[in-house]
């Protein structure tokens, strides 16, 4: 296997966008990523998207997104894993180049979800859930999330307010990244007083609704190391995907999210080291409850202690393991196929210094997670500086 | 959902008709012709009885295309009796009134309709446990 390389990368602000369409979105994060990597073709381009056929009537967005940037001939496909769709593209281009099947390969994840009225987005979203036997009841993604954030309160009788940190720190966090939907921190107190959606699920334990793309270069190390210009090299030194049931119903322990244990023991053994190694952790804060299940079946904290993190101020830029330190889903917003594609641009800029007021001090290792569904699909990253 | 997913699916929505796995004995809901517990094949129909406990519940007041005029209505994770966990609405009572580990059995209750010219579907929905009547003397 040959060592990949993040040779650029390029984002969108996130928010709604009412003015540039999905394939202008791919577009004005890919142009940037190809500049910054200074390449004017790749061998590939993959397009983490999950939504655009049900909330913009189309597919096929490998071709569509492959001429519209000016790349017509190239391989490129659409990759779709629900919300974790983003992560699922880069890890096809991880294997492309890795595999010594490509040497230049672009990630983009783009999404467009504010076109379309609550309730198609409602639905749309459902459809990362069993379409059967979860949705087909009327049951909401958000609602699915409640469950589970409800059966854990009750489990380690853990009061809602506990839960409130992470928000707090996505927003805090979200104030320094100009890209980011919300920059403007909140208090514990505005979490608490936040309208409830979906009991004990208030506006505050959820990402919002938006639009953005994101895109990475990946190069192999023969062709990194004579185009960096000057910056950190960042190499991706662990790539691994787990899978669990796609209802909830259907796991073996509801609270544990397994496909995460999977892909983080995974790309921890891959790249030859431990949790106690990674120095930030961009995880999947769709919702604050997989916040808190994210860091223990990563290694972070033991079961029902990951909302302790939080509390103890373990989470913020200063602390032992940050988290969503660009903001987050909750704050830098959640355009659900593009968001793993944007944790690891942040993730990048951190490894690489280049993080303004959000930097984490000394990076050199990042984990990056990215969770389709409830935790059905869980991608995980590990980004090396070197 | 088209007529032809509604009719696949009625025995498991109105009967909740599941399989027992011969390998290893479990109870399977819904059916899926491979066992999750042991990787076996599965296609041995199992009925289950409907009596479970609520495992956790919300309810839905943003609800998805389709269920607007519902709105806002309870849902639960059920426990079932036999080992298999469903997703489902709640009915026949108050949000107040629901809690984790409260005995619930299944009902079948209208789910949806689509238009005036559409599908009425049904399904299951769990309500409280009825107490069984005083027998009369
Ligand atoms: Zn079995």
């Amino acid at each position: 296997m040959r060592s990949v390389y993040i040779a650029g990368y390029g984002q969108t602000p996130v928010g709604e966008q009412w003015q540039r369409s999905l394939r202008h979105l791919a577009h004005d994060a890919i142009m940037p990523a190809m500049q910054d990597a200074g390449i004017e073709r790749a061998d590939a381009l993959y397009v983490g998207n999950m939504l655009s056929g049900e909330l913009v009537g189309q597919e096929h967005l490998g071709a569509l997104v492959a001429d519209f940037v000016g790349l017509r001939g190239i391989e490129a496909i659409k990759v779709e894993a629900a919300c974790g769709s983003g992560a699922a593209a880069l890890r096809m281009g991880y294997i492309a180049v890795a595999g010594g099947i490509h040497d230049v390969v672009i990630v983009a994840g783009v999404e467009k979800m504010t076109d379309t009225v609550s309730k198609d987005t409602t639905a749309a979203l459902a459809m990362a859930a069993d379409q059967e036997y979860e949705a087909a009841e009327g049951v909401s993604f958000v609602a699915l999330n409640a469950m589970l954030m409800r059966r854990y309160m009750h489990v380690y009788d853990v009061p809602h307010s506990a839960f409130g940190y992470f928000a707090v720190n996505a927003h805090q966090n979200a104030v320094g990244n100009p890209n980011a939907m919300f920059r403007r921190a909140i208090s514990l107190d505005t979490y608490l007083k936040a309208p409830m959606i979906c009991e004990p699920i208030n506006l505050m334990d959820s990402s919002p609704i938006c639009d953005g793309a994101a895109a990475v270069v990946l190069m192999s190390e023969h062709l990194v190391r004579s185009m960096n210009g000057g910056r950190r090299p960042v190499r991706i030194a662990g790539s691994a995907a787990g899978t669990d049931s796609l209802a909830i119903h259907d796991r073996r322990d509801p609270l544990w999210l397994e496909a995460a244990w999977i892909s983080s023991q995974k790309a921890y053994q891959q790249a030859g080291i431990t949790p106690a190694d990674v120095d930030l952790f961009e995880l999947h804060d769709a919702f604050t409850i997989m916040a808190a299940l994210s860091l223990e079946a990563s290694g972070f904290a033991e079961r029902g202690q990951g909302v302790r993190l939080a509390q103890e101020g373990e989470i913020t830029i200063e602390g032992r393991v940050p988290v969503a330190t660009m903001g987050g889903l909750k704050a830098r917003g959640h355009p659900v196929g593009a968001t793993g594609v944007y944790q690891i641009v942040e993730a990048a800029q951190q490894v690489q210094g280049l993080a303004g007021p959000n930097q984490v001090h000394d990076v050199d290792i990042a984990l990056v997670q990215n969770i389709g569904g409830s935790g059905a699909t869980i991608v995980s990253h590990i980004l090396i500086g070197e | 959902m088209t007529v032809a997913r509604s009719w696949r699916t009625r025995r498991q929505r109105y009967s909740l008709v599941g399989e027992r796995c011969e390998y290893c004995h479990n109870a399977i809901f819904p059916p899926r012709d491979v066992c999750p517990h042991c990787a076996e094949p599965a296609q041995k129909e199992f009925a289950l009885s409907g009596k479970g406990t609520i495992f956790s519940f919300t309810t839905v007041f943003d609800p998805p295309a389709g269920f607007e005029r519902y709105a806002p209505y309870p849902v639960a994770l059920v426990q079932l009796d036999e080992g298999p966990m469903v997703t489902a609405q709640l009915t026949d009572v108050v949000p107040e009134e629901i809690s984790i580990g409260m005995p619930v059995e299944m009902v079948t209750r209208r789910l949806n309709e689509q238009g005036d010219e559409g599908l009425i579907l049904y399904s299951y929905k769990f309500r409280p446990t009825l107490e069984p009547q005083a027998a009369i003397v």
